[in-house]
C-alpha cells in the first residue's frame, strides 16, 4: 500500500512540476524542452517500481526496473556481444550497403524521367510492403551468420532511401537550374553544388526512416536462424525460459541502440542542412 | 494517365531480373542433378530446368503465380491450406490494430494540441518510441499475454500493429489539428463558438486530409506490425505463420506466394483507404 501511495504521489508532483514548468516563460529554454519530457520518463519509471511492489506483481510477467537495471549491470557481457553481432555486424553493414547502393541508383535514375516517372510509383508501393518476410529467404541463401542479417536490411532499407533520394533531386526550382545554366555549370557542377545539397532533407528523411527498419531487420532475421548469440536469438530464448529481466534488459539494449542510432543520423543531419528552415527554428 | 507507360517499363524490368536470377541462382542445382544421371545439359534445358524446380532456390514468378492460384481459388476457403483463411486471420489482426492504432494517435494528438505539457512531455516519447525495434518485444508480449491467460492470438497481434501504425497517425493530426490558421480561429470565438464546438466544427473536419495522409501510410504499418508479431511467436494462422511454415517444413515456394498473399492484402488496404478519403473529401468539398 506504501508504495503504491508514494507512487501517486511521485507522479502527482512530477506532474506539477511539469505543468508549471511548462506555463512559465522558461517553457522555450532548451533545458526545459529537455527537463519536461526527462521528469515524464523518470514519473513512469517510478510508477513503474511503485506498481510493481505495490501490487506484488511476478516478476516473470512485469519485472520492476530496478531488478531489470541490476540485470543490465550484471551481464554487461553477453549483451555486448549481442549487440555487437546484432547491430554493428547485422544492421549497421546492411545499412551502409543498402543506403549507398539506393543512393546511387537514385542518381542514375535521376538522370532519364522516364525511369524516374516509372520507378517512383513502385518504389512507394514496394515500401509500403511487409518486406520483412522475405527473412526466412535471405537466411536460407546467406546462412545463419551477420551475412544473411545484413543482406535483410540491405533490402528493407533500399526502397525508402531511393524514393526519398528520387523526390529530393526533384526538388530543385527551374528558376535555380536556370541560373546555374547562366553561370555554364555542367550536369555534374549543378548534382554537386545545387541539386544533391537541396536533396538532402530528403535524403536524411529515408536515412532516418531506415535507420529504425535496420534494426527490426537484423532482430527478426535472428528469429529465423542465427548462431548462438545475437539480440534476437536472446530475446526469444530468454522469452522462451520465461526470465523477463533478462529479456527487457535486451529490449533496453534495443532501444538504446535505436535511438543512438537515430540521434547520430538526425546530429548529421543538423550540421549538413543547417539553413533549412526545419532546422533553423529549433534554434 | 502518364506515368502509366513508365511504370509498366519498371514493372517488367523487375519480372525480367527475377527471370535471370531464377536462371543464376538454380543453374547450379540443375547442373548438379545432370551429372549426377550423367547427362549433359544444353541452354535450352538449363533453363526449362530452372524454372520449373520444385525446390527452387528462387522459384520463378510463373511458377509462384501458379502456387498463388493453386492456394487461393482450388482450396476451400476453410481449409488450413488457402491462403484467403490465413489472409482472413492477418487481416482481422491488422484492422484491430488499426482501430486502436487510430484511436490511440488521435487521442494522444487532441492531449497534444489542446495541453502543453502533453506537447513538451510526451512528444518526444512517442518519437523514442518509434526508435524501439518493436520486433524485440513481439515474444515479451506473447509471452506475457499467455501468462495472464489470453490464449487468442489476435490480442498480442493487434497490439503489435497498433504499435508500429500510432506513430504516423499521431504525426499528421497533430499537424492536421493545428492547421486552422489564427484568423479562422478567431472567427470561431466571434461566434462566441464554445471549445467543443471549435473542435467539432473547425479542428476536426480540417484535420482530415492529414488524417487521411497518415492513414494509408499507418495501414500498411499495421500490416507489416501483424505480420511481424506472427513471425517469430510461432503462430500457427496468419500469412506470417505461413511464412514460417514454408520455411521450417514446406517447399520454399509457399513463402514466395504466402508473401505475394501479403503484398496483395498491403495494395487493397491502402487503396481502401485512398477510395475511402476521394469519396469523403469530395462530399466534405476539399476535393483537390
Amino acid at each position: 500500500m506504501i508504495w503504491l501511495l508514494s507512487g501517486a504521489l511521485f507522479w502527482a508532483a512530477a506532474f506539477a512540476v511539469n505543468v508549471a514548468v511548462a506555463r512559465s516563460r522558461h517553457s522555450a529554454r532548451r533545458w526545459a524542452r529537455v527537463f519536461v519530457p526527462a521528469l515524464f520518463g523518470i514519473t513512469i519509471l517510478v510508477v513503474w517500481e511503485c506498481l510493481v511492489r505495490g501490487l506484488g506483481i511476478s516478476p516473470v510477467l512485469l519485472p520492476a526496473p530496478s531488478a531489470i537495471a541490476a540485470r543490465f549491470a550484471s551481464s554487461g557481457e553477453i549483451l555486448w556481444q549481442d549487440f555487437v553481432q546484432t547491430a554493428v555486424k547485422g544492421a549497421l553493414s546492411g545499412y551502409v550497403i543498402g543506403c549507398a547502393a539506393a543512393f546511387l541508383t537514385a542518381i542514375l535514375v535521376d538522370r532519364r524521367d522516364f525511369l524516374r516517372r516509372g520507378l517512383l510509383p513502385v518504389g512507394n508501393f514496394v515500401a509500403a510492403l511487409p518486406i520483412v518476410g522475405i527473412a526466412p529467404i535471405l537466411v536460407k541463401w546467406y546462412g545463419f551468420g551477420w551475412e544473411s542479417k545484413a543482406a535483410v536490411v540491405v533490402v528493407m532499407v533500399f526502397f525508402p532511401m531511393l524514393i526519398n533520394t528520387v523526390s529530393g533531386l526533384g526538388e530543385t526550382s527551374a528558376m535555380q537550374r536556370d541560373l546555374m545554366r547562366t553561370y555554364a555549370a555542367g550536369y555534374w557542377t549543378t548534382l554537386l553544388k545545387l541539386r544533391l545539397p537541396a536533396a538532402m532533407p530528403f535524403v536524411f528523411n529515408g536515412l532516418k526512416i531506415s535507420t529504425t527498419l535496420a534494426l527490426i531487420g537484423a532482430i527478426v532475421a535472428e528469429y529465423f536462424g542465427s548462431p548462438i548469440y545475437g539480440m534476437g536469438f536472446r530475446i526469444q530464448s530468454e522469452a522462451g525460459r520465461l526470465s523477463m529481466d533478462m529479456v527487457w534488459a535486451e529490449i533496453a539494449v534495443a532501444a538504446l541502440a535505436g535511438s543512438v542510432f537515430y540521434g547520430a543520423v538526425a546530429l548529421m543531419e543538423r550540421i549538413v542542412t543547417f539553413w533549412h528552415p526545419s532546422q533553423r527554428s529549433q534554434r | 494517365m502518364r506515368s502509366v507507360l513508365p511504370v509498366l517499363a519498371v514493372i517488367a524490368a523487375i519480372i525480367a531480373l527475377w527471370y535471370a536470377g531464377a536462371l543464376a541462382l538454380n543453374a547450379k542445382w540443375a547442373r548438379e542433378q545432370a551429372a549426377r544421371s550423367g547427362t549433359e545439359l544444353s541452354l535450352t534445358a538449363l533453363v526449362v530446368e530452372t524454372m520449373n524446380q520444385e525446390r527452387a532456390l528462387l522459384p520463378a514468378p510463373h511458377q509462384v503465380l501458379a502456387e498463388l492460384w493453386d492456394s487461393t481459388v482450388n482450396k476451400r476457403v476453410t481449409s488450413k491450406r488457402s491462403l484467403v483463411f490465413h489472409g482472413w486471420i492477418t487481416l482481422q489482426a491488422t484492422l484491430w490494430g488499426f482501430a486502436l492504432g487510430v484511436v490511440v494517435g488521435v487521442g494522444l494528438a487532441i492531449a497534444i494540441v489542446y495541453s502543453k505539457v502533453m506537447d513538451m512531455s510526451v512528444m518526444p516519447w512517442a518519437i523514442i518510441s518509434q526508435t524501439i525495434p518493436i520486433v524485440a518485444i513481439a515474444p515479451m508480449i506473447i509471452v506475457v499475454m499467455s501468462l495472464i491467460g489470453i490464449e487468442e492470438r489476435l490480442v498480442p497481434k493487434a497490439v503489435i500493429s497498433a504499435y508500429l501504425c500510432f506513430f504516423p497517425i499521431l504525426v499528421g493530426m497533430v499537424k492536421g489539428l493545428r492547421a486552422p490558421e489564427s484568423a479562422q480561429l478567431d472567427l470561431m470565438r466571434t461566434y462566441n463558438a464554445s471549445a467543443l464546438q471549435s473542435f467539432f466544427k473547425l479542428r476536426l473536419p480540417a484535420s482530415l486530409p492529414y488524417l487521411f495522409a497518415s492513414a494509408k501510410v499507418g495501414i500498411a504499418a499495421a500490416l507489416v506490425g501483424t505480420i511481424v508479431g506472427e513471425l517469430p511467436t510461432g503462430a500457427l494462422r496468419g500469412l506470417g505463420a505461413r511464412i514460417l511454415v514454408g520455411d521450417q517444413f514446406g517447399p520454399p515456394i509457399r513463402i514466395w506466394s504466402a508473401l505475394l498473399a501479403a503484398s496483395i492484402l498491403a495494395a487493397a488496404l491502402v487503396a481502401t483507404v485512398g477510395l475511402i478519403q476521394r469519396i469523403t473529401l469530395k462530399r466534405m468539398g476539399m476535393a483537390q
